[in-house]
């Protein structure tokens, strides 16, 4: 099934998010999309689906949608639920002889619809085991509604609702670890990746997913202009930084066994990833070089811990 | 010729999903709705079906996937009670408004506050705006016969709407009762197959379901949905024609019972019109009264002007409402039913009990009341208690 990496074929692929949709210059939940969708093979169908966030709204505002296959929005917290209904009914459809397509079935959420508010629905529809890939976009908030914290924001980020003031360094908890928790429901395949070089890594990972039978989750850190504060064109630099500092550790987890996909040569200080990022810029004020110290220290922690699983 | 039966309506509704073999089926326990996923699930271990059955987590996922497998094209239903429909209450305005025909086995209980498995109908009726279709049934048989007609009623090509059939926990969900069933050939061509003409699995066309509509397009969804309200009624009667057609039995969005000549009428829904009916033969025995009763079986659409219609030469009405609404006047049956009147510019009297919540029993004795009220009222046109509790503990027996 899997072939090797052939980046022009993948990227001449026709487009299954169609342009004209309202998504932010610069937005990592865009190219998200456009990047898993790319690892479906032309000539299968798929039903799409998405919980509310940025990209329902964008993609799919009345009488537009922006996608070339068939898609479902159903609510905030329910994407897991809604898709699994869709792959059952896919199965007994065939079943009875009333289909014949092949159908493959996505879901997209945010960290917001799937760390949070989604969790439930995710983890049921992961633990039934329906023959669909849930992809989460990453970005670390609540971004459709201005920013709020989720419980996907890294410690000390400055959001609406957990402002950096007087009395305040930002977030106060540290982030969940949603791909390991994943990963614990023993489902066949579980990967982290986000967009590097030439999407080898993302590619890769979404072809597995999809054409893994069962269930399979990606989680994809997609960066967020507005919510990070940096500039559009700086998008893959920032990604780079991210993985480069271990800050977002690429990984796959096949039928449980833990593999690391990526290994910066050299491990660059987590402030390299911090110090582009408007969200982050109080920690760099005189008197806070200790919060920085303490991000390195989770920063070192997760990682040896996910190199001690991956060993 | 149809077959004799001794069933409760949770079994009678199973024994009708059965029939029907729908394509899929989530659901997720919960007292006293329980056992119908628990038939189904059983019905499926031993082949007799081949519906899929989805366990969910919650009844928010229940529902969030019945509204994907009734999109991907399937035939859906699921079931609930209680506090299981008030999960669910975001995902029923969605699938309405996504105009999908899921058909929802509900079995009334009253709503937690303080918990009660028992019935009433909170939360069907905290449902009431969420643009499903409402059938209740008093008996096992109507719970059986309603089920048999909801498919056909939420498919049908002008209404495309969800349909919730409803009855009333433990006292018919689980009380036994002789029953006539309908055999599987005839069934399965009353209810026929279901074949959508837009879902996301045609292999003709992609479509999208769910879309963000701004202030633009919004509010047309909704005359939409309006429209195919009022063209349910028209429905709701060609398929209760069809049914009598096939088993004799007459449904239409109300029973009146007694009303030919009836004075005074009392209006209510579901069990407990059985109750009421012992009560007027009774009366009309032993006093020779006029008295009467309207048992709504369609609320939603509801039948104003035909009801309207059926009250108009009463002198006095009482209507019975099995839930609150806290409004500190008429519960939701009183307040459209009064409103039914005013359009039709009756000028009959009308007082609103409260009955039944938590399962307390209403009984022959009780109704009897009622009607020596109605009489009182319309002797003297003065109203003291427009609304009141029937069964109430007083205060010295606390």
């Amino acid at each position: 099934m899997e072939t090797a990496y052939n980046f022009k074929e993948v990227m001449n692929r026709p487009e299954r998010l169609a342009p004209g949709h309202r998504m932010c210059a610069g937005c990592g939940g865009t190219i998200a999309v456009r990047a898993v969708l790319r690892a479906l093979h032309p000539e299968d169908k798929a039903v799409i689906g998405n919980a509310t966030g940025c990209l329902e709204v964008s993609t799919y505002m009345y009488p537009y949608t922006a996608y070339e296959d068939s898609y479902i929005h159903n609510a905030f917290e329910n994407a897991g639920a809604t898709l699994s209904g869709v792959e059952t009914a896919y199965r007994v459809l065939k079943k009875k002889g009333k289909i014949n397509d092949n159908y493959k079935f996505i879901t997209f959420g945010g960290d917001g619809g799937t760390y949070d508010i989604g969790f439930q629905s995710l983890s049921g529809a992961m633990e039934r085991g329906h023959d669909m890939v849930y992809v989460c976009y990453d970005n670390g908030a609540y971004m459709n509604t201005g920013t709020q914290r989720s419980s996907a924001t890294p410690q000390y980020a400055d959001t609406t609702t957990t402002p950096a003031g007087k009395v305040s360094a930002g977030k106060v908890q540290i982030r969940k670890d949603l791909a390991a928790i994943m990963a614990e429901h023993h489902i066949p395949y579980v990967a982290q990746t986000t967009y590097t070089g030439n999407f080898k890594d993302i590619h890769t990972k979404a072809e597995r997913a999809i054409y893994t039978p069962g269930a399979a989750f990606l989680n994809i850190m997609s960066p967020c202009p507005r919510g990070w504060g940096y500039d559009p064109s700086e998008l893959m630099n920032i990604c780079k930084l991210a993985v480069d500092t271990c800050y977002w550790p690429m990984f796959e987890v096949v039928e449980g066994k833990w593999r690391l996909t990526y290994e910066p040569k050299k491990k660059l200080p987590v402030e390299d990833f911090l110090r582009p990022q408007k969200r982050f810029k109080h920690l760099f004020k005189a008197g806070n070089e200790e919060l920085i110290v303490q991000f390195q220290a989770e920063v070192d922690r997760r990682w040896e811990e996910l190199a001690a699983k991956c060993r | 010729m149809a077959i004799r039966e001794r069933l409760s309506g949770n079994e009678a509704v199973s024994y009708a999903i059965k029939q029907i073999n729908p394509d899929v089926m989530p659901a997720f326990p919960i007292t006293p709705s329980t056992e119908i996923p628990q038939y189904v699930a059983n019905y499926i271990a031993n082949g007799e079906i081949d519906t899929e059955f989805i366990h969910v987590e919650s009844e928010h996922s229940s529902m969030s996937a019945a509204l994907g497998a009734s999109a991907a094209g399937a035939r859906t239903l699921t079931a609930t009670s209680s506090c299981g429909l008030a999960l669910m209450w975001e995902e029923l305005y969605v699938a309405a408004s996504d105009r999908l025909p899921i058909v929802l086995a509900l079995v009334n209980r009253a709503l937690t506050g303080p918990i009660n498995i028992n019935a009433d109908h909170s939360d069907s009726m905290g449902a009431r705006d969420s643009g499903w279709i409402q059938i209740y049934a008093e008996s096992n048989q109507e719970a059986y016969d309603n089920f048999l007609q909801a498919f056909p009623i939420a498919e049908h090509k002008d209404v495309r709407l969800p349909v919730m059939i409803c009855q009333d926990g433990f006292i018919t969900s689980h009380g036994v009762e002789n029953i006539l069933l309908e055999e599987d050939d005839k069934v399965k061509a009353f209810v026929g197959e279901y074949e959508p003409e837009h879902y996301l699995l045609n292999a003709k066309e992609t479509m999208a379901v769910g879309p963000y509509a701004v202030t633009n397009y919004y509010m047309e969804t909704k005359r939409a949905q309006r429209q195919a309200m009022i063209n349910a009624k028209k429905v709701i009667m060609e398929m209760a024609e069809k049914f009598e057609a096939m088993t004799g039995r007459k449904y239409g969005f109300f029973e009146s019972y007694r009303m030919e000549d009836a004075e005074y009428a009392i209006v209510i829904i579901g069990s407990a019109a059985g109750t009421c009916k012992a009560a007027i033969e009774k009366i009309r025995e032993t006093t020779g009264k006029k008295v009467g009763m309207v048992k709504i079986r369609v609320f939603r659409p509801f039948p104003e002007e035909e009801l309207a219609e059926a009250l108009k030469d009463m002198k006095a009405i009482a209507v019975l409402d099995r839930a609150e609404m806290f409004s500190a006047t008429s519960g939701p049956l009183g307040a459209e039913v009064r409103a039914a009147l005013y359009s039709a510019k009756s000028q009959a009297e009308l007082v609103n009990y409260f009955y039944g919540l938590g399962g307390r029993d209403i009984t022959v004795e009780d109704f009897k009341e009622v009607y020596e009220k109605l009489e009182t009222i319309a002797q003297t046109h003065r109203i003291t208690d427009m609304y009141s509790y029937i069964g109430l503990r007083s205060a010295e027996e606390e």
